[in-house]
């Protein structure tokens, strides 16, 4: 009875993802620690008050120890606490700007895709206009004009973000508009809106999904830029590259302010980055 | 060729159309009245009307996009509000600085990034391709900002064997004035002869071209890496193993070549996004580039100073793009016939 589930359960996805290599692995536990430390973030953090904005002037800037493990801050918040909250800025605002861009390029992508013709050649000379800026470059000119804060650093890496899934989804889409059961359903006479929507949709989705998990690094990167630069993120909210930015004077005198929180970006992206390489290095084979 | 070369032309003149387009969509987005921003917040009602005369706030706005763009073709990029200066001006003051500063950080970044990844190519799934692949991954990961911080307060404060910030020593302008040529420190003390200058500049360039460094050196790795191992598979790399040369001699001599053809063309692409990481790391060292300047014009909402670094690197950006294209077109005919 087992032997022949057996190489069914080797096609699995999980089954396939087992198989990626140590660095990816590690990224992926990495990963899966930040994200748990995030959802629980509230119940975890030892002075769950301190993601906040609340103040203990008495307890300023003490170095790490057992009662405060990375420390405190300028306005004696336990630098630990923060870091856990921060982790759910960080990932709320890669999760929504890849929802969004992903969403956009999806939906532009296929049209170009599948319409060709024209409608590909505006879309097309479109995403070349917004490729031409270097995502952080874009991000940072909408991000002076909005009003800073989160909500601002999602809208504005979302805009730069979306052209890359755009582009891959209509090579994909186009590549898909040519089979057969897209023949198939021209001549029996399907809408146009249906065969996209119920035939070629479904069979472009792959790579972008995959693209997109493997974007999250990026944007976290670009997220904490904004922040260090004021242009995302204010007090009190608990966001790692704001608390590097305010923190920065003190780094000579008081190493753990700017240290932890920069660690934390640096951990997030390179569980990101690990974790996409070795998913595209097992996705291409 | 020339059809290739007309079409691929045409293309990147219309994506420049279209990024000037962008640019002052996003400038006109301002929810502040940049008249206010100019004039101060004490002006007059008549001072105000003047300066929305002057920047021609009152006309709609296919009218104001049709000035801007002829404004920029006649090489007027608008008055900075932070330094009152013609935006074009302080855009040619800032920017061979910033030329300075990435060309050191993607030299670093080619002599490091390549033979570690042909290190990591020659050991495939052994220690050293382990840790190639784990510090080019950590290097593309690091916030540019925070290595900048990290590095200056251990290297510079801390240890003190590089200077904190600036691009030379300010003293030396009265020992050893520099001529300017180029406009790029390093370059003119060079020709010039100025050594004290070079010196200084080259020690003030060390972190930050490091810290931009980064980023460039962990995707040369990588993809010189990835393209050495499909090289060494293919039947060329057969025939050489088979002839007798050693596995290092197949890949340094043979499939270094082919291989080394995608790498070049990621480093002018990676070009445009180092001068955009490089405005944090400028911030940081106090390097007198466009980072700096688009620092400060973000501190003071200066509009049209944005717009200016904005427009400037997406141009060089396109620039970029087109030269490796017709280098490509040139070396590999395939290229034309897409």
């Amino acid at each position: 009875m087992t032997a022949p589930a057996l190489p069914a359960l080797r096609r699995t996805p999980l089954r396939r993802l087992a198989g990626v290599d140590r660095l990816a692995a590690a990224g992926a536990v990495l990963l899966g620690i930040i994200v748990l430390a995030a959802l629980l973030a509230p119940w975890i953090a030892p002075y769950p008050d301190d993601g906040g904005s609340a103040t203990h002037p008495l307890e300023a800037l003490l170095p790490p120890s057992g009662a405060h493990w990375f420390g405190t801050d300028q306005v004696g918040r336990d630098v630990f606490s923060r870091v856990l909250f921060g982790a759910r800025t960080s990932l709320l605002i890669a999760v929504a700007v890849l929802a969004i861009s992903g969403v956009i390029g999806v939906v532009l992508g296929v049209v170009a895709g599948y319409a060709g013709g024209w409608a590909r050649d505006v879309i097309m000379r479109v995403t070349d206009v917004f490729l031409a800026f270097p995502a952080l470059l874009l991000s940072l000119a909408l991000a002076v004009v909005l009003q800073p804060s989160v909500t601002t650093v999602i809208v504005a890496i979302a805009v730069t973000w979306w052209p890359w899934y755009a582009r891959l989804t209509a090579s994909v889409a186009a590549s898909v508009a040519t089979r057969g059961f897209v023949d198939a359903a021209r001549c029996l006479g399907v809408p146009a809106p249906l065969i996209v929507l119920r035939h070629v949709l479904p069979n472009s989705l792959t790579p972008v999904l995959v693209q997109l998990s493997l974007d999250g690094g990026g944007v976290i990167l670009t997220a904490a830029a904004l922040s260090y630069l004021g242009l995302g993120a204010h007090e009190p909210t608990s966001e790692w590259g704001l608390m590097v930015q305010q923190g920065q004077t003190l780094f000579t005198t008081d190493w753990w302010v700017v240290t932890f929180p920069g660690l934390a970006i640096l951990a997030t992206a390179f569980a990101f980055n690990v974790l996409g390489e070795g998913l595209r290095a097992r996705l291409s084979r | 060729m020339p059809r290739y070369l007309i079409r691929r032309l045409g293309q990147a003149l219309l994506v420049v159309a279209g990024v000037i387009v962008l640019t002052f969509a996003v400038m006109r987005l301002v929810p502040g009245d940049p008249a206010v921003a100019y004039a101060g917040p004490k002006a007059t009602a008549a001072e105000l009307a003047e300066a929305r005369r002057r920047f021609g706030l009152d006309d709609p706005l296919p009218v104001q996009l049709w000035n801007y763009v002829r404004d920029l073709l006649h090489g007027d990029w608008g008055i900075s509000l932070h330094t009152r200066q013609p935006v074009r001006d302080d855009l040619f003051q800032a920017f061979p600085a910033s030329l300075e500063l990435v060309g050191a950080a993607l030299i670093i970044a080619v002599a490091a990034g390549i033979p570690l990844g042909v290190a990591a190519a020659r050991y495939k799934g052994r220690l050293p391709d382990l840790s190639v692949r784990l510090s080019s991954m950590l290097a593309v990961s690091v916030p540019v900002f925070w290595l900048a911080l990290a590095l200056q307060t251990v290297f510079a404060s801390g240890l003190g064997w590089f200077p904190v910030a600036g691009e030379y020593d300010a003293s030396l302008d009265r020992t050893s004035p520099l001529h300017l040529y180029t406009n790029i420190t390093a370059v003119d003390a060079l020709i010039t002869g100025n050594w004290p200058i070079l010196t200084s500049t080259l020690s003030h360039l060390v972190l930050p071209a490091l810290v931009i460094a980064a980023y460039p050196a962990g995707v040369v790795a990588q993809m010189t890496r990835a393209a050495l191992i499909e090289e060494s598979s293919r039947d060329h790399a057969r025939l050489e193993r088979a002839l007798g040369f050693g596995e290092t001699a197949v890949l340094t001599r043979f499939a270094l070549r082919p291989a080394l053809n995608p790498v070049l063309s990621l480093i002018a692409l990676v070009f445009a996004y180092s001068i955009v990481n490089g405005f944090l790391v400028e911030a940081v060292f106090n390097w007198p580039g466009l980072g700096r300047y688009a620092a400060d014009s973000i501190r003071s909402l200066d509009t049209p100073a944005i717009a200016g670094v904005t427009l400037l690197v997406a141009v060089l950006y396109v620039v970029a793009n087109l030269a490796v294209d017709l280098l490509q077109g040139v070396v590999d005919p395939r290229v034309r016939a897409r």
